[in-house]
């Protein structure tokens, strides 16, 4: 009941002795997910509360069997770090990290498009299959398992929709935040694509911002291949042009990427729109109450 | 981060691309030492705000004398300069670029920026130079070439032959175009710019190409690797509270409304602006105070947010996820206490420590409407206020 990550996932921390990487190693083990190693170079052989610490990811993938990596490492060395995560071979690459130049991650892009590693992030709370596997920063006791897809270019925001679907009784099949920079490696449409092919979940949730033009691009998508439900709210209905909104990617540049014109091209395509943020979980509650009574 | 022209010029200059000589000027008596040092008939006078629309709004002048540069530089300087980017309040004119004057024959648009859909560095080029780009996309699509730079490759022969064909350049032209967009592109890499643009780029009555105007825009995850540019930001160009903001680590955008707003996460800090303006209201600010606000931060943050005359109730929308409630309640209750707190105070907690957050409140003995949801919050500060 959910896509990318479940309870086989076996996990590695790039950046696990940092504050950040300690804090939420701990909080994901404790949620049950199978933290199996950390990497920091030049601390190899050590360990962090018992899970082996690594130089590099390629050890650390041979030796404990990781299929995943988790990157909490500052700024400057993330694009390496992802970069390296790759190169080893990991299916799936989280990276955390906020405030990675934009050209880094135009070379981290380029060098994935040869790979069969898939990036979520940066900037972005991780992955989460309630009651399975989470991978990031976001508090784990807001969520519960169910048959909800959610994906979203907000951390804090995708926290709110959540909560609004738990105390609604809907629980979540899995939750991706794909990240606020303007280049991210999954976008909604990669999202899109994976929980409509998933059988257990049963409808969607698409949290969008101003900027760029992804949100356009899932309607497209969603008008043409999700057969599923999809409810989508956009942040940034009164944003001012030309200002980034605390994330990278979240600026009006060109007259292109206004909230006005992604709620427009979403409802022509289909998408039953959220026109408020309280009422993201209402809207999906209404929308599958009102189905399963037709 | 933006810089002046003049400042673009300079590093572009640096990468062998043909900018025009010139020289700032603080003060009319540099503007005429300025003319002289050029050693031409005529040169132009330019103002140096962070603003476009320069030449139509009067800011820009062609003189033929030190005494008619030193007249006109001080028409400028020293006073508020309004073009149709800068709002009706302008911006202080704080230094002119005297620069030699080209002649031009024909104007062209080029900029180099980070495509989000082809996760690269594309070149956009237009025969409709000197115009506001935006407008040309709009009612002439046609007339746009974009062309994405392979990462690996760069800027090839075959690329920068295309698009200046496209502009209708020709003969030696299209060979001294592929060296300008060699330069702007390597330039784009070597000092992590978002945005380059030269508008117009221009083709002389001599038949030479020229950068008449320069726009240089950096990406601000990039700036640690140029402590040399970062030195180049300019604080009189800068809202003051944003820049107090930043000091602080703090992402804060001034609006025109009246309810100050003080959230978590980038996302739900634009939602709530929205959901304030659903109700009715008009939020005063963007303020994300990050994921793992302290104390501290929380308070400067507050005091901030209160700078602003205008604000007449604070909506406070905290989710907890590595932010704990009980740390974000202990910088409410430090920050109110110092400024004396005269407005309306919503609050909306959810999240780690909640609990303990909501009592500090309360035993706090400060004045606070509790919200019980985002909705629940939206309504009572628009109520606050009316």
């Amino acid at each position: 009941m959910s896509i990318l990550v479940d309870k086989n996932t076996r996990v590695i921390t790039q950046g696990i002795t940092g504050a950040t990487g300690q804090f939420h190693t701990r909080a994901c083990r404790e949620y049950g997910t199978q933290m199996v190693a950390g990497v920091v170079p030049g601390k190899g052989g050590t360990d962090f509360e018992g899970i082996p610490i690594f130089d590099t990811v390629e050890k650390a993938r041979r030796e404990t069997g990781a299929n995943a990596s988790v990157i909490y490492v500052p700024p400057p060395f993330a694009a390496d770090a992802i970069l390296e995560a790759a190169a080893a071979g990991v299916e799936l690459i989280i990276c955390i990290t906020e405030g990675i130049p934009v050209l880094d991650m135009v070379k981290v892009a380029h060098y994935l498009r040869g790979s069969k590693s898939r990036l979520i992030g940066p900037n972005c709370p991780g992955i989460i299959t309630p009651g399975e596997c989470k991978i990031g920063i976001m508090p784990g006791y807001i969520h519960k398992p169910g048959d909800i897809g959610v994906v979203s270019r907000s951390g804090t925001l995708t926290y709110e929709a959540v909560h609004q679907l738990t105390r609604l009784g809907l629980g979540q099949s899995t939750c991706i935040g794909i990240g606020g920079d303007p280049i991210v490696g999954t976008s909604h449409v990669d999202a899109l694509r994976l929980f409509n092919e998933d059988p257990r979940t049963r409808a969607i949730i698409m949290i969008g911002e101003i900027g760029g033009t992804a949100e356009e691009e899932a309607a497209e998508f969603i008008k043409n291949n999700v057969k599923k439900p999809v409810v989508a709210f956009i942040a940034g209905q009164t944003a001012p042009k030309g200002r980034r909104m605390g994330h990278a990617g979240a600026i009006i540049s060109g007259g292109r990427g206004t909230a006005a014109d992604k709620i427009a091209t979403l409802k022509a395509c289909g998408v039953t729109v959220a026109m408020s943020p309280a009422e993201l979980g209402s809207t999906m509650k209404n929308l599958l109450d009102a189905m399963e009574r037709a | 981060m933006n810089i002046h022209e003049f400042q673009a010029k300079q590093i572009l200059g640096r990468f062998g691309a043909p900018v025009p000589k010139g020289q700032p000027a603080a003060t009319p008596e540099e503007a005429a030492a300025a003319f002289k040092a050029l050693g031409q008939s005529r040169v132009v006078v330019k103002a140096q705000i962070h603003a476009g629309g320069r030449g139509k709004a009067g800011g820009v002048k062609l003189v033929s004398s030190p005494e008619e540069a030193r007249d006109f530089a001080a028409k400028l300087l020293g006073k508020p300069l309004v073009t149709h980017q800068t709002g009706p309040q302008g911006r202080i004119v704080r230094r002119v670029y005297v620069e030699e004057a080209s002649n031009v024959a024909r104007e062209l648009y080029l900029g180099l920026l980070v495509d989000r859909n082809a996760r690269a560095v594309s070149v956009i080029a237009s025969t409709e130079g000197g115009m506001d780009i935006e407008e040309v996309a709009a009612k002439t699509p046609e007339k746009i070439i974009t062309e994405a730079i392979d990462p690996l490759l760069g800027v090839s022969g075959f690329l920068a032959r295309k698009i200046a064909f496209g502009l209708g350049l020709k003969d030696k032209q299209v060979g001294q175009f592929t060296g300008l967009l060699s330069s702007l592109y390597r330039a784009f890499l070597e000092t992590d710019a978002s945005l380059i643009e030269i508008n117009p780029l221009v083709v002389t009555a001599e038949g030479r190409i020229v950068c008449l105007d320069a726009k240089l825009s950096f990406d601000d995850n990039g700036l640690f690797r140029h402590p040399d540019i970062r030195e180049l930001r300019d604080p009189n160009e800068e809202d003051p509270a944003e820049t107090e903001a930043a000091k602080y680590d703090l992402s804060y955008i001034h609006l025109d409304g009246n309810i100050g707003c003080m959230v978590n996460g980038a996302g739900l800090a634009m939602a709530t602006m929205d959901i304030v303006k659903y109700y009715g209201g008009e939020p005063a600010n963007f303020l994300d105070v990050g994921g793992g606000a302290n104390a501290e931060k929380v308070s400067a943050a507050f005091r901030i947010l209160l700078s602003d005359p205008r604000v007449k109730a604070v909506l406070i929308n905290i989710f907890g996820g590595i932010m704990r409630c009980d740390v974000l309640a202990e910088g409410v209750v430090k920050a109110a206490r110092e400024v004396n707190l005269s407005v309306p105070l919503v609050v909306r907690m959810e999240g780690t420590n909640v609990e303990q957050g909501k009592q500090i409140l309360k035993d706090s003995g400060i004045k606070v409407i509790a919200a019980a949801d985002m909705a629940d919050a939206a309504r009572r500060v628009v109520e606050a206020i009316s």
